[in-house]
């Protein structure tokens, strides 16, 4: 039997169609894998054998028309899958099961694939580093004291050790691309409205979108391609054709306008960020794109805006978690004690400082001074978008800050850990997208992943961008398995 | 009628208080499905079925609005001859509650759908305008039930997520009857219009009522209490009464109001405070992010205005002027539409003014004697208009058309053949008549000598001997002409 | 500003989550250096700024007027801690 592990999507799925291999083989191998690294603590709760059963019944019925023809897919327990437990990471929602199934989900299965289980990710996706899930932290392949990065750690881990041959995640303020940068995968957050939101548990619903997580670009275009689509089920959700990522992606980047934005250059980022940015500017040099300096004068302001607005609205959307209508419910001598009980027990630290942070910044007579002020913020850091896309068609960054961290070191002070996101924060602020690449590793062999920012609706240019950077940088995982 | 004079004032040992009444009305929208979910609205389901995974807010689930009900709330506001505002903005109202599944209720706080417009109320001492602050659109909660079981509450979210159009007045009434006048006007117009059917019973219209009071004379307005969701008009004049005066007692007493929520108890006619202080409810409102700006397009409006239905002030205007008719009976002709309507279909074929007495006067008591809507009158507007008919053209007398009348609401019968079967045709064939007359003189000879002698007063006395031999019907005219000749 | 003890314990209330007394006090700490981290916005003018009230530059997509949910009361009771065959059951509620 083949390692399908080392094998890309795009390579899984063209063997299947080929029928070099079935999706049984394919599947039975990433359970095998899954069952051995138990470790990690990706997942949370496993399909194994109704995967087996989909992939013994996708071998029967042929039908090879889906982008992702016969490949098990575990994904995020963010999105609701019917019949299967759904738990967001929390405990308010251990028991959960939906009986519906998320727009982006069912949009993966139409294509061909189907659940391999439900990977771990910070209580309600709040968090950097998987430390906020009640159901424990998740470890990085690279090493077992590190952080895979959040909030979709779970997604990055299982992804990076070879668990699911590729996976989706969601991204508020960076939780696709830092762990995609802290684990040595393929990232990427779609525009705003690009995705349904639909069936996926809300965090904040100005700032959420779900996107690929992979191995390679190519395997990136192929998820977003399949992911992706107008939703009438969502408001927000745009209806513009979506492209052909896939056959589209090429690394032909030549006359591409790059903006560097002299903002992104913060005190005391470690000389190894710097460098990796470098590198990267000389890929696409090389990759005959021409390189500017621009400015995002307001960046430094996004990460305070953020932690009003996201705060603001997760405070509201997670208001019904109140143990009436499904999860976890206290006891309580009235109404209000029930309610009180259930969310203190349900809920996890993080979670509470976030909802109680939201609480205060939208009560009365605090409302103008911190709500409309961030919203003020977003408006000026978007205009600062807006302005450098007149002159560059992407911009170029670091992903995050440092590469991954170790457990515990920044839990204890949550603003240490919010300045991770410093770098991905703005791009949710104003609905771009944006991809990590890992372009190189750091002194200790982590890997370090560049952020490519693309204007709205223009996903290609950035997958295109990236193709090119992996092509040049030639990033392979170096990690030693060590939770066999 | 201008002599009629306002004078609802609540006199305290001290002063004399002018009572501030506010209304916040809440409408429900005749739609089929509701404000952000396709699940339907009908009233008196099984409990939860009427409910989606939206109403029921299950993760992930997101609202998306109902066009019907946008074009809705615009046709109300044009109707109270609101501002209708292009861009307008949903926010999330948060507080926890049982049947508030969300934990917070989408409505429009700074950026409503409709801006200031106002009403007008034909009251006894004049004509009043209340002034419409706004309408906004908002989601109903749903149910909780209390009296099922000694320890727990049952929540049925049926009316979670049902469109209502929250109607709110500037402080402008003054006495419950204003209140009164207020209500069945609004009720009326969003009836004529179609958008609510104003049913106060099935929840589908209710009021919250904000009083406070003030020393006559007094320029500022005084601390208000809220009184929630009194659902019958006959309640809230009742708690608006009992409010004032707890109020200006307190006032009066040296004490101050508090600013505070308070129920009207039914049954000990009172109102009592509903929220405890430390309670104290902070709503938290901001911008739905689950939804975008509504922007409304300005031939949608124009297109809306185009098609309004003439409206109950249009409507009073022309019958005033086309139909002669007194301020006082076009008001109650207009006064729902369906009278209207019963009104528009008698006078068809028949006199106007007439028309006008046999409905407001012998219509509506019947209808008021046995509980009755227009729409279940017992005499259809075809039947009375041929009764009318018959009265003009002098075939049936006035006093005759009563009887007839009676008989009409067995079971809506057709008067003509009711006058055939009992031969109740006028009697208008002077020779005929002349020979009952003749038979009445020659009968009271001496009576006939008084009359002559000055005693015309008599005249009355003959007619009614004449009517009472012909069983009431000769024709009174007639009977007139020819009696003065013969009497001569 | 600074968030004391007496503000945590009135934004938990708002928020309906009962705390220890022991975690008010730490609570008091993360949340005033996570206010002080975003008071960093005071520092920025923005009094010619309008407000950002949606990333999207679009109008609300109105749905028709149609009934195409309802009726499915299993599901929605389903998950429900406390439920009879018709209704949610909550502990009893005092107006």
């Amino acid at each position: 039997m083949s390692n399908f592990s080392e094998f890309t999507l795009t390579k899984i799925v063209a063997g299947i169609k080929k029928k070099e291999f079935t999706s049984v083989e394919v599947t039975n191998s990433f359970i095998q894998k899954s069952k051995n690294s138990k470790k990690l603590n990706t997942y949370i709760t496993e399909c194994f054998e109704q995967a087996i059963k989909s992939a013994k019944n996708f071998d029967e019925k042929k039908d090879f028309n889906g982008l992702l023809s016969g490949v098990p897919l575990a994904v995020k327990d963010l999105f609701c899958t019917k019949n299967v437990k759904t738990t967001a990471g929390s405990k308010i929602l251990h028991n959960f099961i939906p009986t519906y199934e998320s727009t982006v989900t069912k949009n993966l299965w139409s294509q061909g694939a189907f659940l391999l289980g439900k990977l771990n990710c910070d209580e309600f996706a709040m968090g950097s580093s998987n430390e906020t899930s009640f159901f424990g932290n998740v470890k990085n392949p690279y090493g077992e004291k590190l952080v895979p990065g959040g909030s979709s750690g779970g997604s990055a881990s299982a992804l990076a050790a070879g668990l699911t041959p590729a996976t989706i995640g969601t991204d508020t303020g960076g939780s696709i691309r830092q762990p995609a940068s802290f684990t040595g995968t393929v990232g990427l957050k779609p525009t705003y409205g690009r995705c349904s939101r639909w069936g996926i548990v809300a965090f904040a619903s100005s700032l959420d979108q779900a996107g690929p997580m992979t191995n390679t670009v190519e395997d990136c275009a192929l998820l977003l391609q399949a992911m992706s689509g107008y939703d009438s089920k969502d408001s927000t959700s745009i209806d513009k054709k979506v492209g052909n990522y896939s056959s589209d992606l090429t690394e032909k980047v030549k006359g591409l306008k790059i903006g560097i934005p002299k903002e992104y250059r913060v005190e005391n980022m470690p000389k190894e960020i710097d460098d990796l940015w470098k590198k990267g500017i000389n890929f696409l040099k090389d990759a005959g794109a021409l390189v500017k300096d621009i400015s995002l004068p307001h960046t430094t302001y996004a990460l305070p805006a953020y932690y009003i607005v996201a705060p603001a609205e997760a405070s509201s959307n997670l208001a019904r978690y109140d143990g009436v209508k499904y999860g976890h419910r206290a006891k309580g001598k009235n109404l209000i004690e029930m309610y009180e009980n259930t969310r203190s027990e349900g809920f996890g630290d993080e979670v509470k400082r976030r909802i109680l942070i939201g609480t205060y910044v939208l009560s009365s007579g605090y409302y103008d001074a911190y709500y409309l002020k961030a919203q003020k913020v977003r408006q000026l850091i978007k205009s600062d978008f807006d302005k450098a896309f007149g002159n560059v068609d992407a911009i170029l960054t670091p992903s995050t800050p440092s590469s991954a961290f170790k457990i515990g070191e920044k839990s204890d002070d949550p603003v240490s850990m919010y300045l991770n996101d410093i770098f991905t924060v703005p791009v949710n602020l104003s609905g771009l997208p944006a991809i990590s690449v890992p372009t190189g590793y750091d002194k200790n062999n982590l890997p370090l992943g560049l952020q490519l920012i693309g204007k709205a609706f223009d996903e290609q240019t950035i997958l295109n961008l990236s193709y090119a950077i992996q092509k040049r940088a030639n990033f392979i995982n170096n990690f030693k398995i060590w939770w066999n | 009628m201008s002599e009629v004079k306002f004078d609802f004032f609540i006199s305290g040992e001290k002063n004399k208080w002018e009572v501030i009444i506010g209304l916040e009305v809440h409408a429900q929208i005749l739609s089929k499905s509701k404000l952000f979910s396709s699940s339907p609205t009908k009233f008196g389901a099984e409990p939860n079925t009427q409910v989606s995974l939206v109403d029921s807010a299950f993760p992930g689930m997101l609202p998306v609005i109902n066009q019907f009900c946008i074009e809705q709330s615009v046709k109300t506001g044009l109707g109270l001859k609101a501002k209708i505002n292009l861009n307008s903005v949903f926010d999330r109202k948060n507080y926890f509650y049982a049947d508030l599944p969300q934990g917070y209720q989408i409505s429009q706080y700074k950026n409503p759908i409709v801006g200031e417009g106002e009403v007008i109320l034909d009251m006894p001492y004049g004509t009043k305008r209340v002034g419409i602050e706004r309408l906004h659109l908002e989601q109903d909660a749903g149910k909780s039930i209390h009296d099922m079981d000694p320890e727990n509450s049952f929540v049925d979210l049926n009316r979670s997520g049902v469109a209502l159009m929250e109607i709110v007045s500037k402080p402008d009434l003054r006495s419950p009857e204003e209140v009164n006048s207020y209500i069945k006007k609004l009720r009326s117009i969003m009836r004529y219009l179609g958008t609510c059917d104003g049913n106060m019973q099935e929840g589908s219209l209710r009021a919250d009522v904000n009083v406070s009071v003030r020393k006559v004379g007094d320029k500022k307005l005084g601390t208000r209490c809220e009184i929630k969701n009194v659902n019958s008009i006959k309640f809230m004049q009742m708690a608006i009464e009992y409010e004032a005066k707890r109020q200006v007692n307190l006032l009066e007493s040296g004490k101050i109001i508090d600013q505070e929520t308070r129920l009207f108890d039914t049954k000990k006619n009172s109102t009592r405070s509903m929220r405890s202080k430390e309670d104290a409810h902070d709503y938290r409102y901001f911008p739905d992010p689950d939804l975008l700006p509504l922007q409304l397009d300005k031939d949608l409006v124009e297109k809306i205005k185009k098609e309004l239905p003439e409206l109950p002030d249009q409507k009073k205007e022309r019958f005033i002027k086309d139909h002669n008719l007194s301020s006082y009976e076009a008001n109650i002709l207009v006064s729902e539409k369906e009278i209207s309507e019963y009104y528009e279909e008698v006078i068809k074929e028949c006199d106007k003014k007439l028309a006008t007495n046999w409905i407001t006067v012998e219509l509506f008591a019947v209808l008021n004697k046995k509980n009755l809507t227009i729409l279940q009158s017992p005499i259809s507007a075809k039947n009375l208009s041929s009764l009318i008919k018959m009265i003009t053209s002098g075939k049936i007398s006035g006093k005759i058309a009563k009887d007839v009348f009676e008989k009409m609401q067995l079971g809506d019968k057709d008067p003509k053949e009711i006058v055939e079967k009992e031969g109740l045709l006028q009697q208008s064939d002077p020779k005929e008549l002349e020979k009952i007359i003749l038979a009445v003189i020659s009968k009271n000879q001496d009576k006939v000598e008084q009359y002559k002698s000055g005693k015309v007063k008599l005249f009355g006395y003959f007619v009614g001997e004449v009517m009472k031999v012909s069983k009431g019907k000769a024709n009174p005219q007639l009977v007139n002409e020819i009696l003065k000749k013969k009497l001569l | 500003m600074s968030i004391d003890k007496d503000t945590v314990k009135h934004i938990s209330k708002l928020a309906r989550i009962s705390l220890e007394d022991k975690n008010v006090e730490s609570l008091a700490k993360d949340l005033t250096s996570i206010l002080k981290f975003i008071e960093k916005l005071n520092n920025l003018n923005t009094d010619k700024t309008t407000p950002l009230t949606s990333i999207i530059n679009a109008s609300l997509k109105p749905r028709k007027d149609e009934v195409k949910d309802g009726k499915i009361r299993d599901q929605i009771l389903k998950n429900s801690p406390e439920k009879n065959d018709e209704f949610f059951v909550v502990p009893k509620v005092i107006e």
